[in-house]
């Protein structure tokens, strides 16, 4: 099945890091979408359909966890999974980004095993 | 570049564990981020290079900077093997990519501290380039510093502690 991803990050690398994370974890990747924060995110989504987001937390203009809350706002129904990404790994964090609406967690550093463990379950369902 | 501390060294304030946990830290960020293994840089002290300096701040319970400084050539190199491609082609991926990878030292490191985690918050990075500098850091309760080795240069890890 081939997919469209949603890759938020203020930093360039890491999202083409993610990018190629995603695809040595076996993803079709039909088109990556990227935003460099939260409001360029929840713009993109408005207009766009996507399958996954992957989303830092902390960015500026907008950070992670806003952006979950305020898209959610937007779409209740939480058809598209977001799996955060980020270097902010400690349990209330953690705790604090599922609550907000995420379906998943991968702690910055990270192996392409760690991505393909994460992401595969919550693409499923 | 050059530091000087505003105020007297307070050593007890850092544990014991503190430099062998950041060496830990980093090393583990270049394994998993940039496919390479690093190793202590022997006779450091006179090999003082910081071309490339990323800085990411801590606030709560841990108070400071952490930064990494290293050459140019090293900061391409960075970029080239996160990246995965040619390191004249990384160049201009340099200063993000040495900012990313303090950024995940700082995290690591304090994911590392038993209890710290949910009570200090990382900066966003910042990125200096260029080696003429002087750093005037407000560090009151010590410094922890590591000197390792990457691809035959040296790359310099140091926190900074604020109380």
């Amino acid at each position: 099945m081939s997919i469209r991803a949603l890759i938020v990050d203020d930093s360039s690398v890491m999202r083409k890091i993610v990018e190629r994370s995603l695809r040595q974890a076996g993803l079709d990747l039909a088109e990556v979408l990227e935003a460099s924060n939260g409001a360029e995110a929840l713009g993109l989504l408005q207009n766009k359909t996507v399958d996954l987001v992957l989303s830092d937390i902390n960015m500026p203009v907008m950070d992670g966890l806003e952006f979950v809350k305020q898209w959610h706002a937007i779409d209740p129904s939480h058809k598209i999974p977001i799996v955060m990404i980020t270097t902010e790994g400690s349990e209330s964090h953690v705790v604090q980004a599922l609550q907000c609406g995420a379906k998943g967690y991968i702690r910055k550093p990270f192996t392409p095993d760690q991505v393909k463990e994460h992401v595969i379950p919550v693409l499923k369902g | 570049m050059s530091t000087s501390s505003s105020a007297q060294t307070s050593v007890s304030v850092i544990r014991e564990n503190w430099q062998a946990l950041l060496e830990l830290a980093t090393c583990e960020v270049f394994e998993m981020m940039v496919g390479s293994q690093l190793k202590r840089a022997p006779n450091a002290e006179d090999i003082v290079v910081s071309e490339f300096t990323a800085m990411v701040g801590l606030a709560g319970s841990l108070c400071g900077v952490l930064s990494l400084r290293c050459s140019a050539e090293s900061a391409g190199l960075i970029a080239s093997k996160m990246l995965g491609i040619d390191s004249s082609d990384a160049q201009q991926e340099s200063w993000d990519a040495i900012g990313e990878v303090c950024n995940m030292i700082a995290g690591n490191f304090k994911a590392k501290l038993s209890g710290t985690g949910d009570r200090c918050m990382l900066s966003v990075p910042t990125i200096i380039t260029g080696g003429d500098y002087h750093l005037h850091s407000l560090a009151d309760a010590g410094t922890v510093e590591v000197a390792l080795e990457f691809e035959e240069s040296v790359l310099w890890i140091t926190l900074e502690l604020h109380t």
